[in-house]
């Protein structure tokens, strides 16, 4: 296949178009090893991947995990209970520590921004972000672009409405950084206590004043969580006046286009992003980007190992 | 030690000065000024050519972290590094462990830095009782002791009722108030300054606003109790406005920046990097315009480092969790030195904002080189290159975003009351 430079994924940011379409054309074709009766392929056999999850996730972890076994790696999952500031070893140690495992690729997720750039400096294994912060979350993205590709068959020219809170969302920045790179022209919405500053230049999007703004002839609708753990108090009054002015409903949703897909990376608040029958509605390819996780991280983690090979 | 400085280029702005002189200094006091003065009998000469012969430089905003936090910088080792630099007189702030709110601790400061017996230690106490602002500090008690401002210097007084009482009860005690502003419920969790970079990083923001509000709130009080008020460390072009506007209605406000307010943006925090993380934070291009334009204007009266050691440990660990500060006393003059060339200030200028100004807000008897006057002089090599590198800076910590690059002027010697204590 294709040559991937990098030894580490940490941000859509740093990757080119290239080889974006690289990893999505490679996650295409390892999806066709999850439909078969055995679900395994050697690849990665007698490769270690770590997963040190520092923030709690079961969908990310557990799509990261299938991802290595199918390939044939050997995987352990690490889930400390507290960040490594409070518990008294430091995110360094911790990993020296691992490394002297002698691991292949560790798989990170951690509440602060910028910590995988931190490791990868000091770690000559690859590093694989879950979602650092409100930084990125580079393997959401890649699925998501997948998605859309599955429905579409291309992302070029393609409106997409990301709606929520962008500022708390690492998803978000990828796949503003991941769309806009493939051609694909963003809208965002939300209160403007949850836009970030200068979030436009991020890759030339366009900030809306209303969801119907965003929404309007938009081929996909992507709604974010509301992130209530990451914002404080004060970023809006209640969730019931946050379901009227930004939530997702059958009503709202004919705005976009009548074949619009309509897509959330969970976990959904039903009744507050999204009505439960959008959630679960035709026009929905939530339990698709799921699905598309494992092939997608399949290839991220097939794509570092033949970096490091090279 | 008595000393003849030949062929120095000579900048006194206390006597409008900026001329090729020679200067005499006997018995700790400068003698005498003027054009080929002959040595007496055992007076080194030292050779000036090229270089400017300044008032001494004056730092008033440095932590020297002893007592309790040696691990980062004591009083020797800063002094070290304060005369490496050019400093004849540094203040230092009084966030140590414990907090220097008694005047035990003023006098324990005073007594290390005369036994490094380098640069004039000055020690700035407390502004409330432990730093904790609840009630005031023995401001009368610490002034006796030596300290020359009072400042809870690293969090801001919340309580405005408690700071206008501070402000009238200083001006009582006649000593000055340096006032870190900060408005917490804005800072939250930021890390960097709120802009487009901490969007593109995923990192908490500093709004410039939670700056100017309380600087704005701070100068309103000065002005409502008449007291005088330095604010420290301005980083924002809304902060130099407000400042501006005040000292137009006569306000007694002054103010200091930093160099890494004139020479950098948040674009240096870029790649996470924790030797650009401070409070306040860097900001943008329009604030670093702003802070350029208010020192061209006198607006913004003192450049001060807030050198602030901490250990590698510190800051080799992510960026959330990552000390605030960087160190300057060695870094200060070079890149100040380069608003002289890039025209922002002349060299007399580059001396009342780096000796004069701060001298007298804090009341020194220095920044001068007045017949008479306590013979701390700085001898300036403009266009001395040299590069940073961590075994030979003086100081104890080497968190700086300057390490490796080459800088451009330095002090050559630094004399302290007739005495050659630095020689490069």
């Amino acid at each position: 296949m294709a040559n991937f430079k990098h030894k580490d994924i940490i941000a859509l940011q740093d990757l080119t178009k290239q080889e974006i379409e690289l990893l999505l054309s490679t996650a295409e074709s390892m999806r066709e090893i999850n439909n078969r009766d055995i679900k395994k392929v050697p690849t990665l056999r007698g490769k270690t991947i770590v997963n040190l999850f520092y923030e709690s996730s079961t969908r990310t972890r557990t799509s990261f995990e299938l991802a290595a076994k199918r390939l044939s790696a050997d995987t352990v999952n690490i889930s400390p209970s507290t960040s490594s500031a409070t518990k008294g070893e430091t995110l360094a140690d911790t990993a020296l520590n691992l490394l002297a495992m002698k691991p292949d690729i560790i798989v990170m997720r951690h509440s602060v921004s910028g910590s995988h750039y931190f490791l990868s400096k000091k770690l000559p294994c690859s590093i694989v972000n879950a979602g650092d912060g409100v930084h990125e979350h580079p393997s959401q993205g890649l699925l998501d672009m997948l998605t859309m590709k599955d429905r579409f068959g291309r992302l070029d020219g393609l409106k997409v409405a990301i709606v929520g809170d962008i500022s708390h969302s690492r998803v978000a920045r990828s796949n503003i950084q991941g769309l806009t790179k493939l051609g694909s022209q963003v809208f965002l919405a939300g209160p403007p206590t949850m836009m970030p500053p200068g979030v436009e230049r991020l890759g030339n999007v366009t900030v809306c004043d209303s969801l119907r703004e965003a929404i309007q002839d938009a081929d996909v609708v992507m709604m974010l969580r509301i992130q209530q753990e990451r914002q404080g108090k004060t970023l809006m009054p209640n969730a019931r006046e946050y379901a009227r002015y930004f939530g997702l409903n059958p009503e709202n949703l004919k705005l976009a286009k009548p074949d619009a897909m309509v897509m959330h990376p969970g976990p959904i608040n039903r009744g507050v992003e999204m009505a439960s029958s959008v959630v679960d509605g035709d026009q929905s390819w939530i339990l698709k980007q799921v699905e598309n996780g494992v092939a997608v991280r399949m290839s991220m983690l097939y794509h570092v190992c033949e970096g490091e090979l090279e | 030690m008595n000393l003849l400085i030949q062929n120095g280029r000579v900048i006194d702005p206390s006597q409008g000065l900026d001329e090729e002189l020679d200067l005499l200094v006997e018995n700790g006091l400068v003698r005498e000024m003027g054009r080929g003065l002959t040595a007496p009998a055992g007076v080194e000469i030292v050779d000036a050519a090229g270089c400017c012969v300044v008032p001494g430089l004056v730092d008033m905003h440095v932590h020297l972290r002893e007592p309790g936090l040696e691990y980062k910088e004591d009083i020797e080792s800063g002094s070290r590094a304060a005369v490496a630099g050019g400093f004849t007189s540094i203040a230092c702030m009084p966030n140590t462990k414990p907090v220097i709110d008694n005047k035990a601790l003023a006098r324990y400061v005073i007594a290390r830095g005369r036994e490094a017996g380098l640069c004039n230690v000055f020690p700035v106490g407390c502004l409330t009782a432990g730093s904790k602002g609840e009630r005031l500090a023995e401001m009368g008690e610490l002034k006796e002791a030596g300290c020359v401002a009072v400042s809870d210097d690293g969090r801001p007084v919340v309580n405005a009722e408690l700071m206008r009482r501070a402000l009238e009860y200083a001006r009582g005690m006649q000593i000055p108030v340096i006032s870190h502003a900060e408005d917490l419920s804005l800072v939250g969790e930021g890390v960097m300054n709120e802009g487009f970079t901490s969007t593109e990083l995923g990192l908490k923001g500093i709004p410039r606003v939670a700056e100017d509000i309380a600087i704005a709130r701070d100068v309103m009080l000065a002005e409502y109790t008449n007291s005088p008020i330095h604010i420290a460390h301005v980083s924002t072009s809304g902060a130099v406005r407000i400042i501006r506007n005040a000292k137009l209605r006569g306000v007694r406000v002054t103010c200091e920046t930093a160099p890494h307010y004139f020479t950098l943006t948040d674009d240096a925090v870029r790649g996470y990097n924790t030797n650009a993380k401070m409070n306040p934070p860097l900001r943008e291009a329009d604030d670093v315009a702003a802070i350029r334009a208010g020192l061209s204007d006198g607006t913004i009266d003192v450049i001060a480092t807030d050198h602030a050691p901490h250990h590698l440990d510190e800051k080799d660990v992510e960026f959330n969790v990552a000390a605030n500060g960087i160190i300057g006393l060695e870094t200060s003059l070079p890149l100040s030195l380069a608003l002289v060339e890039q025209g922002v200030l002349t060299m007399s200028q580059l001396v009342e904002r780096m000796s004069c100004c701060p001298s007298l807000i804090l009341g020194l008897e220095r920044g001068t080189l007045a017949k008479g006057a306590v013979a701390d002089i700085t001898l300036i090599d403009p266009t001395l290159p040299w590069v940073v590198e961590a075994d030979k800076l003086a100081s104890k910590s080497t968190n700086t975003p300057w390490m490796g690059q080459e800088m451009k002027g330095a002090a050559v010697a630094t004399i302290v009351a007739g005495r050659v204590v630095y020689r490069r």
